[in-house]
């Protein structure tokens, strides 16, 4: 058959498809719960009405992305069973526990207490329904956790033997799968990156208004809360990028010599800052590199040897016979790239919007600002002019995505940078498919999904933008005066709720 | 009992949750078209089960985790075989969740209005297709010696997979209806109970064809209890509705759906998928189980979490027990 018509392509892209767009939504979700929790803990604490119309817009920002990322996860759920039976089948016993430890613990907590947060403004007192953003919030991670923890025994398979007899992965050490180092690593690294992507997002939406001089209160604790927020989660995401690029080295090194396109072992190994190269001839035509930092990178010393593509594949044909072990190396390469570009170009966004915008004494007083106030953007001791600082709240709007493209191509590549295996080292993606499926029935359901997604995203994305226009709501009487009994105040028989869908 | 035997019975509860719960929110779906005579109280309805359809919905990917983890076999050939209705399930699926939440996102009536469409479709055809996926569980595919599916999609609509459909869609309607009955005030509510009679009987008649067709098929003593609970259970339901006694009518007929699964899951065992094709290629609760390690694990899991969850969902109910009417709607557009 046509490779390109391959049932395993057609799987594979629609895989592909499917869980990048899910991912758009994945960590906007696990950031924005936190950060409206986080504003609303301010809210209870203090009683300062910014901070209870900042948790309103924020929290209705966080609803609608929210929405996406529940639907398209049912998805996810799935099609392990549709499109790849008989990977599921191969590792049901190891990979199916943590999907139904996420079931279980993660998605009950996160879409049950949702739903006591949309609708309990006036059901529940103050503190339990800030309990429940919190419950909420506490969800998602325990979410991401399970399901990095089932990816990464993807990556790293351990605690399991192979039944000969039944010819499939058995789980022998859960709790191995659970804390091995590339699931501990995967999710210092994804959390990191989320709350890198949430802090943009807020830092873009507060640029927007604050350039605007709308909504200044709220924006401006926005425009503090997002700043910190992506400075954090852009460190944390480049020290946890380079922990797990080290165990990634030792446990896939043909991954990391694809992202390097390293195509011979070097001694000490350099990094590539851009190459061009000859796949079919197994070397670079344009190599820009930088002496010894590849080394650093993976063994932290300029000195050590680091293996090649082709020394490792010719190792990986000895350890598993004849084939080919390489990955599309470009979009290793570039994906590598990408990912990295993109995340540190917000991250450094954000280091120099925490600079321009600082307080206290690293400011001269004259130029401290009060609530009602438009920040100055202070470079050294004069605030930049009008021009200039309309430039950088520009750039923190339009940039606002960049974590989302960085968070994707992370994903591409750290996913095709392990094949041809779909489980490294035990099982090859192309034994992994449905044998029953037809052809034609994958490229309806990739069709079908394919529209749909884009069809939402177009919706979803205008409903931001209203959402984003509209600024944060004005409060209500009932929005001051919250219940003090659960099940909100029974007496007042028709009063109307404090929202309804 | 093994430990296989055991997951065979959780695997049957969280389908008995999931169709318990979600059962009654397709219900609301189809009765925005069959109960509501305005924009209004489609309205109503929706909000009836505003808060806590999420949280239903996580029934369903429960079982499908569990399914994945306790028999993998069972979830490979199963969600591979009926690939195509699966599709259309997830769509729906998809479309009705974000239905529910933008709905309301904005004041425009045409957007209003094409939501209120999907959320009535996207409950119909899982309502339906979920009895037709059953119905074929029950009775047999075309399973191979390798345990694949090797039927079409058109062997999945035969007469009686078609029957079990609209016994799920009628019996999920009538237990939204009684669910409508109980939480709303007003004239919907009147027109709720006088609504669930005719949804009821037709309910019943359907039922009652298809539980005892199933029975001939592939019944035995235990699953005549189950059937007989299932229809005793429907009928006193709607005595009950008849009697103005809503909650009791709502928990009969989740007593019905609970019965049914119970049946389905009756004649299954130690079947989970019957090959029509050779007995011998059938899924069993041995060969498409896990290890005993896996399953020992993930009893732990369900014996200290189930429980959890059903507290926390339940106080959701309670939380929201108030009635709603039109007069409850908060006005402006969110």
């Amino acid at each position: 058959m046509d490779l390109a018509l391959a049932p395993e392509t057609l799987a594979r892209w629609q895989f592909g498809i499917t869980t990048v767009y899910h991912f758009l939504f994945v960590p906007l979700t696990i950031s924005l719960a936190a950060l409206t929790a986080g504003l609303q803990t301010a809210w209870v604490r203090t009683e300062k009405e910014k901070y209870l119309r900042a948790t309103k817009f924020w929290g209705k920002l966080f609803l609608i992305n929210i929405a996406m990322g529940v639907v398209t996860g049912i998805v996810q759920e799935f099609q392990f069973g549709m499109n790849w039976s008989d990977y599921s089948r191969f590792v049901g016993d190891v990979f199916g526990a943590p999907l139904a430890f996420e079931a279980l613990i993660a998605f009950f907590f996160e879409s049950t207490f949702i739903g006591l947060w949309i609708f309990g403004w006036d059901k529940l007192p103050k503190k339990i329904h800030l309990a429940c953003i919190w419950m909420v919030s506490i969800g998602t991670l325990l979410s991401a956790y399970f399901i990095l923890a089932a990816n990464s025994w993807m990556q790293h398979p351990v605690g399991y033997r192979i039944n000969e007899e039944k010819g499939r992965a058995e789980l022998t050490d859960f709790w191995q799968v659970l804390t091995q180092n590339t699931a501990l690593n995967q999710v210092f690294h994804s959390f990191a990156a989320a709350f890198l992507t949430g802090g943009a997002f807020m830092v873009g939406i507060a640029a927007f208004h604050l350039m605007r001089k709308k909504h200044i209160p709220v924006m401006r604790t926005s425009l503090r809360l997002g700043l910190v927020t992506l400075a954090v989660g852009g460190l944390l995401t480049a020290v946890s990028g380079d922990t797990l690029g080290k165990v990634m080295y030792e446990q896939q090194p043909m991954k990391m010599a694809a992202a390097e396109a390293l195509w011979d072992g070097e001694q000490p190994a350099p990094f590539s800052v851009f190459a061009y190269g000859d796949v079919d001839k197994g070397h670079n035509k344009v190599a820009l590199e930088i002496p010894g930092l590849l080394s650093f990178l993976a063994h932290s010393d300029f000195e050590s040897y680091v293996p090649g593509i082709n020394d490792t594949n010719k190792a990986l044909q000895e350890q598993f016979g004849p084939g080919d072990y390489k990955p599309i190396v470009p979009v290793a390469y570039w994906g590598f790239r990408w990912m990295i570009g993109f995340g540190m170009a917000s991250f450094s966004l954000g280091l120099l919007g925490l600079w321009l915008t600082r307080k206290r004494f690293l400011l001269p007083p004259a130029l401290r600002t009060g609530e009602e106030e438009v920040p100055h953007l202070v470079l050294l001791k004069k605030p930049l002019g009008t021009k200039l600082s309309r430039v950088y709240w520009l750039l923190a709007l339009w940039t606002m995505a960049f974590p989302l493209i960085a968070n994707s191509w992370g994903w591409i590549f750290t996913e095709m940078g392990r094949q041809p295996w779909v489980v490294y080292g035990v099982m090859q993606t192309r034994d992994a498919v449905s044998p029953g499926v037809s052809t034609a029935e994958v490229i309806i359901s990739m069709s079908v999904f394919t529209l749909l997604y884009a069809v939402l995203a177009v919706i979803e994305v205008k409903l931001l933008a209203k959402y984003v226009k509209a600024g944060p709501p004005e409060l209500t009487e009932a929005d001051l005066n919250p219940p003090t009994k659960i099940g909100g105040d029974l007496r007042d028989a028709d009063k109307p709720m404090a929202f309804s869908y | 009992m093994e430990l296989h035997d055991v997951w065979f019975v959780l695997i049957a509860v969280l389908w008995t949750g999931y169709f318990f719960l979600e059962g009654f929110d397709f219900g609301i779906g189809v009765l925005t078209k069959l109960l509501a005579r305005n924009r209004a109280e489609k309205r109503v309805l929706i909000n009836t089960i505003g808060p806590v359809w999420d949280g239903n919905e996580v029934w369903l990917l429960t079982a499908g985790g569990a399914t994945f983890a306790a028999f993998p076999e069972w979830y490979a050939t199963l969600f591979s075989g009926f690939y195509l209705p699966l599709l259309v399930i997830l769509v729906c699926l998809i479309v009705r969740g974000v239905a529910f939440e933008y709905r309301v996102k904005r004041p425009e009536e045409k957007w209003q209005r094409n939501w209120e469409t999907a959320i009535f479709w996207t409950s119909l055809i899982p309502a339906f297709l979920w009895g037709v996926a059953f119905g074929n569980i029950v009775h047999g595919v075309e399973i191979d010696r390798d345990l694949e599916y090797v039927g079409s999609v058109w062997d999945l609509l035969n007469p009686y997979a078609l029957l079990g459909g609209l016994v799920t869609l009628t019996l999920f309607t009538f237990h939204g209806t009684v669910f409508a009955a109980l939480k709303t005030v007003g004239e919907i509510r009147e027109r709720a109970r006088s609504l669930a009679l005719r949804v009821g009987v037709v309910t019943a008649v359907l039922a009652l064809a298809f539980l005892l067709w199933t029975q001939a098929d592939s019944g035995d003593a235990k699953s005549l209890v189950a059937l007989v609970v299932a229809v005793a259970a429907l009928v006193a339901a709607l005595v009950a509705n008849q009697a103005g006694r809503e909650g009791w009518s709502f928990a009969l007929s989740g007593v019905t759906i609970v019965a049914a699964v119970a049946m389905f899951f009756l004649t299954l065992f130690p079947n989970v998928m019957p090959s029509t094709l050779n007995a011998d290629w059938s899924l069993t609760v041995t060969n498409a189980s896990s290890s005993a390690y896996t399953l020992k694990i993930m009893t732990w899991l369900a014996v200290i979490a189930t429980p959890v969850v059903l507290l926390y969902q339940g106080w959701t109910y309670w939380v929201f027990r108030k009635r709603i009417g039109t007069q409850h709607l908060a006005d402006a557009a969110h």
